[in-house]
C-alpha cells in the first residue's frame, strides 16, 4: 500500500501517511460493504424466481398477490428498490424470518455467540498445534516427520468435514462414549446458570458451574477438533513455509556461531520474525472456520449461525439467509481488514517505510 | 536417435520439437513425483468410473431390491459397499455418483474459466477505471466465504444440480481474473503485442489472440489444484439438500440420506463419504505435484 504515499519528506510525513492509508481503508471498506449489499439485493430482487410467490404462496389470490407486490415495492424502478434496501439494511432491519416470524436481526443476535464460542475454541486448537507442528516440520523439512504432516495435511483439505463430523459422532460418541453427542449442553443442566455472554464455556466459569463447565466441553471439544484440524491443516503448512525462509537467513548461521543452543535459534528467534505472517495466517483461518462452521454446525446441532442459515435454506427463508450471508461477508470483511492492520502494526518494516 | 532422445534434445529442430520436449520434461518431472502420480491414477479411475458406470456397476443405482430382504445390508460379496434404506446397492450408486461428480467439476470448470480469463485480461489490459471497477467487482466477490455465497445462490435459483453448478460456478471465477490479470500485466507491454498494436490490431483481437491464449495455461493449472474444493462444495451443497436431489446418485446427497441411522447401519453414510475423499485427495494430490512441477518459485 506505501506506494501510494505521498512523497513528502520530514516529520509530518509519518502523520500523513497513516492519514492517508486510513482514508484509503474507509473508502475500500465502504465500497465492498456496499458491494456485499448489492450482491445480496441482486440476489433476492432479480435472480430470485418470484419473491412475490415466496411469501404469499402459491395458492394466493391475484389481489393478495398484487397487494404484497405493491407492499414489496417491487413497481419501482430498481435503483430505488435499492436504495429502500439499503436503508432497511443499515439501520439493521433485515426483515422478518418466515421461519421463527421474528425479526432476522434478532435472530442472527442469538445465534451468533455459539458460533463464536465454536470457532475461536477451534482456532485455539488449530494454532496451539499447528504452529509447533509447522515448526517442527520446517525443522525436520523432507524427513519422515515432515512428510506424515504433509500427508495428514493433504487428508485435511481433502476430506469433507460434514461426513468427519458423521465419523467422529459414530465413533466417539455411539461407540466410545468419550464425548457428549449433539448440541451445545444436555438439557439438564441448560438452567443451571444463566446466560450473560452467550458463551456457554465462560458463563459457566464465571459463575463455578464447573459440572455444566464440564458438559459444555464434552460437547464443543468434538466439533471444535474437527474444524481446528482444518485450520490446522492450513496454519501447520504456513508456519513450515515461513520457518523454513527464516531458517536460511543469514542471522541464523551467526547465531550458529555465537554458540546460541538450536533450541532457542528455532523456538525464540526464527519463530518471533515468522510470527509476523502467521498473524495474517491465523486471521484468515478464522474467517475460514465461519464457512466450516455452517456444515459443521448441521452435523452437530449446533445451534449457531450456520445452523441458522441451512434450516432457513431448507424452507427457502430468504430474508434470513441473506441476512445470514451479509452478516458472515461482514466478519469476514472485517477479519481481512484486521489482519491486513496487525501485519502493519507488528512488521517493523513496513512501520520503517514510513519513517524513510 | 530414439524418440526420448528427439524431445529431450538441446537443440530442437522445429517449434513443434521444442514444444513436444517441453512436455516431456514437465512430464518427466511429474512422474518422479510419487503422490502425484498416486494422484493422477485416482483421478484417471475416476474418469473410467464414470465413462463405464453402467459396465462395472452390479445393480441398477435407482431401483432398489426386496424391500423385505435387501434392506441395509452390510457390505459383503454380493454388495461390495452394502445395501441402503431403499434396498439399493451402494457400489453401484458410488459408481454413477461418479458421472454426476466428473460433470459438476467439469461444468464448473467450462463456466468459471471463461468468466475469470475474460474479466482479468479485460481489467489487466485496458487498465484504468476499468481496471479499477473489474478489480472491485473481483474482490466483493472474494469477500465472501465461497460456500456461504454458493448457498445464497442456490437458495435465489432453487434447490438443483443444474443450479448448484451455476452457483458454485460463479464462485469460484475470481481468484482466475486475478491470475489472468497479473499475467496480463507482465506480457502488456512486451514488443510483440506493441508490434500487432502499430499493425492496427484491434483491442478485441490483441485481447482474443494474443493475452488470452498466454493466460490460458497458467489459469488451467490453477482450475485443476482447485477441481478437489468444487468436489467439496458440491457434496456439501448436496448433503444440505440444496444440490443434487434424490434419487440421484450424489455422493453428497447419499451421505445425508444415510446420516439418520449412521449409528445402526454406518455404511450407508460412510461409503459415498471415502469416494468424495479418495477423489478430492487425488485432484489434491496431483494438483500439488503440478505446482511443483510448473511453478518453481512456490516454496517447496
Amino acid at each position: 500500500m506505501a506506494e501510494f504515499a505521498p512523497k513528502v519528506g520530514g516529520r509530518g510525513s509519518a502523520l500523513s501517511f497513516w492519514l492517508w492509508k486510513a482514508v484509503k481503508l474507509v473508502l475500500t471498506v465502504a465500497v465492498t460493504f456496499l458491494g456485499l449489499l448489492l450482491i445480496t439485493f441482486l440476489i433476492s430482487h432479480v435472480m430470485s424466481v418470484d419473491p412475490v410467490l415466496r411469501v404469499v404462496g402459491d395458492r394466493a389470490s391475484q389481489s393478495t398477490y398484487d397487494a404484497m407486490y405493491l407492499q414489496m415495492g417491487l413497481d419501482k424502478p430498481i435503483w430505488q428498490q435499492f436504495w429502500i434496501y439499503l436503508q432497511k439494511v443499515l439501520s439493521g432491519d433485515f426483515g422478518n424470518s418466515f421461519l421463527t416470524k421474528k425479526p432476522v436481526m434478532g435472530d442472527i443476535a442469538r445465534a451468533f455467540p455459539a458460533t463464536l464460542e465454536l470457532a475461536t475454541v477451534a482456532i485455539l486448537i488449530g494454532t496451539l498445534v499447528g504452529v509447533p507442528v509447522g515448526v517442527w516440520s520446517a525443522v525436520k523439512a523432507g524427513k519422515a516427520f515432515d512428510q506424515i504432516v504433509r500427508v495428514l495435511g493433504l487428508v485435511g483439505y481433502s476430506a469433507p468435514i460434514f461426513w468427519l463430523g458423521l465419523l467422529g459422532l459414530l465413533v466417539f460418541y455411539a461407540n466410545l462414549q468419550w464425548v457428549a453427542g449433539p448440541g451445545r449442553i444436555d438439557i439438564a443442566y441448560e438452567y443451571s446458570f444463566t446466560s450473560v455472554t452467550g458463551l456457554m464455556l465462560l458463563d459457566t466459569a464465571m459463575q463455578g458451574e464447573w459440572a455444566a463447565f464440564g458438559n459444555a466441553f464434552s460437547h464443543i471439544i468434538l466439533p471444535a477438533s474437527l474444524l481446528g484440524y482444518f485450520s490446522m491443516a492450513y496454519i501447520s503448512r504456513m508456519t513450515r513455509s515461513f520457518m523454513l525462509a527464516e531458517l536460511a537467513q543469514e542471522y541464523v548461521t551467526t547465531a550458529r556461531v555465537k554458540g546460541v543452543p538450536e533450541w532457542r535459534i528455532i523456538w525464540v528467534h526464527a519463530l518471533k520474525n515468522a510470527a509476523v505472517p502467521l498473524v495474517t495466517v491465523v486471521a484468515l483461518s478464522y474467517a475460514g472456520l465461519l464457512e466450516g462452521s455452517v456444515l459443521t454446525e448441521t452435523v452437530f446441532a449446533w445451534p449457531g449461525l450456520g445452523l441458522y442459515l441451512t434450516n432457513s435454506l431448507q424452507v427457502a427463508d430468504m430474508n434470513a439467509v441473506l441476512g445470514g450471508t451479509l452478516v458472515i461477508g461482514a466478519i469476514f470483511v472485517g477479519l481481512n481488514l484486521l489482519s491486513d492492520l496487525l501485519y502493519s502494526l507488528l512488521d517493523p518494516r513496513v512501520r520503517r517505510r514510513v519513517r524513510k | 536417435m530414439t524418440r526420448r532422445e528427439w524431445l529431450l534434445s538441446d537443440y530442437p529442430q522445429s517449434r513443434r520439437q521444442a514444444r513436444a520436449g517441453q512436455s516431456y520434461r514437465t512430464w518427466l518431472a511429474l512422474k518422479s513425483n510419487r503422490l502425484a502420480m498416486v494422484g493422477l491414477w485416482i483421478v484417471l479411475a475416476l474418469v473410467a468410473m464414470a465413462i463405464f458406470a453402467p459396465l462395472i456397476a452390479p445393480y441398477d443405482p435407482l431401483i432398489g431390491g426386496d424391500l423385505r430382504l435387501d434392506r441395509l445390508q452390510p457390505p459383503s460379496w454380493e454388495h461390495l459397499m452394502g445395501t441402503d434404506d431403499l434396498a439399493r446397492d451402494i457400489f453401484s450408486r458410488v459408481m454413477h455418483g461418479a458421472r454426476l461428480t466428473l460433470m459438476v467439476v467439469a461444468l464448473v470448470a467450462v463456466i468459471a474459466t471463461p468468466i475469470g480469463l475474460t474479466i482479468g485480461t479485460t481489467a489487466g489490459y485496458l487498465g484504468g477505471w476499468v481496471d479499477v471497477v473489474l478489480m472491485r467487482v473481483t474482490d466483493i466477490f472474494l469477500a465472501f466465504p465461497r460456500l456461504i455465497l454458493a448457498l445464497a445462490f442456490v437458495s435465489a435459483l432453487g434447490p438443483g444440480i443444474e443450479n448448484a453448478i451455476i452457483a458454485i460456478a460463479l464462485t469460484s471465477w475470481p481468484p482466475y481474473a486475478r491470475l489472468a490479470r497479473a499475467e496480463t500485466l507482465t506480457i502488456r507491454d512486451s514488443d510483440f503485442i506493441n508490434a500487432a498494436r502499430l499493425q492496427g490490431a484491434s483491442r478485441l483481437r490483441i485481447l482474443w489472440g494474443h493475452v488470452t491464449p498466454l493466460c490460458l495455461s497458467s489459469v488451467i493449472v490453477r482450475v485443476t489444484l482447485d477441481m478437489a474444493g468444487i468436489i467439496l462444495t458440491a457434496a456439501g451443497l448436496g448433503f444440505l439438500g440444496l444440490g443434487a436431489q434424490p434419487p440421484q446418485p450424489e455422493w453428497g446427497a447419499m451421505i445425508a440420506g444415510g446420516r439418520r441411522f449412521i449409528i445402526d447401519y454406518w455404511w450407508v453414510a460412510t461409503m459415498p463419504g471415502i469416494a468424495i475423499f479418495v477423489v478430492s485427495l487425488g485432484f489434491n494430490l496431483l494438483g500439488d505435484g503440478l505446482r511443483d512441477v510448473l511453478d518453481p518459485k512456490a516454496v517447496k
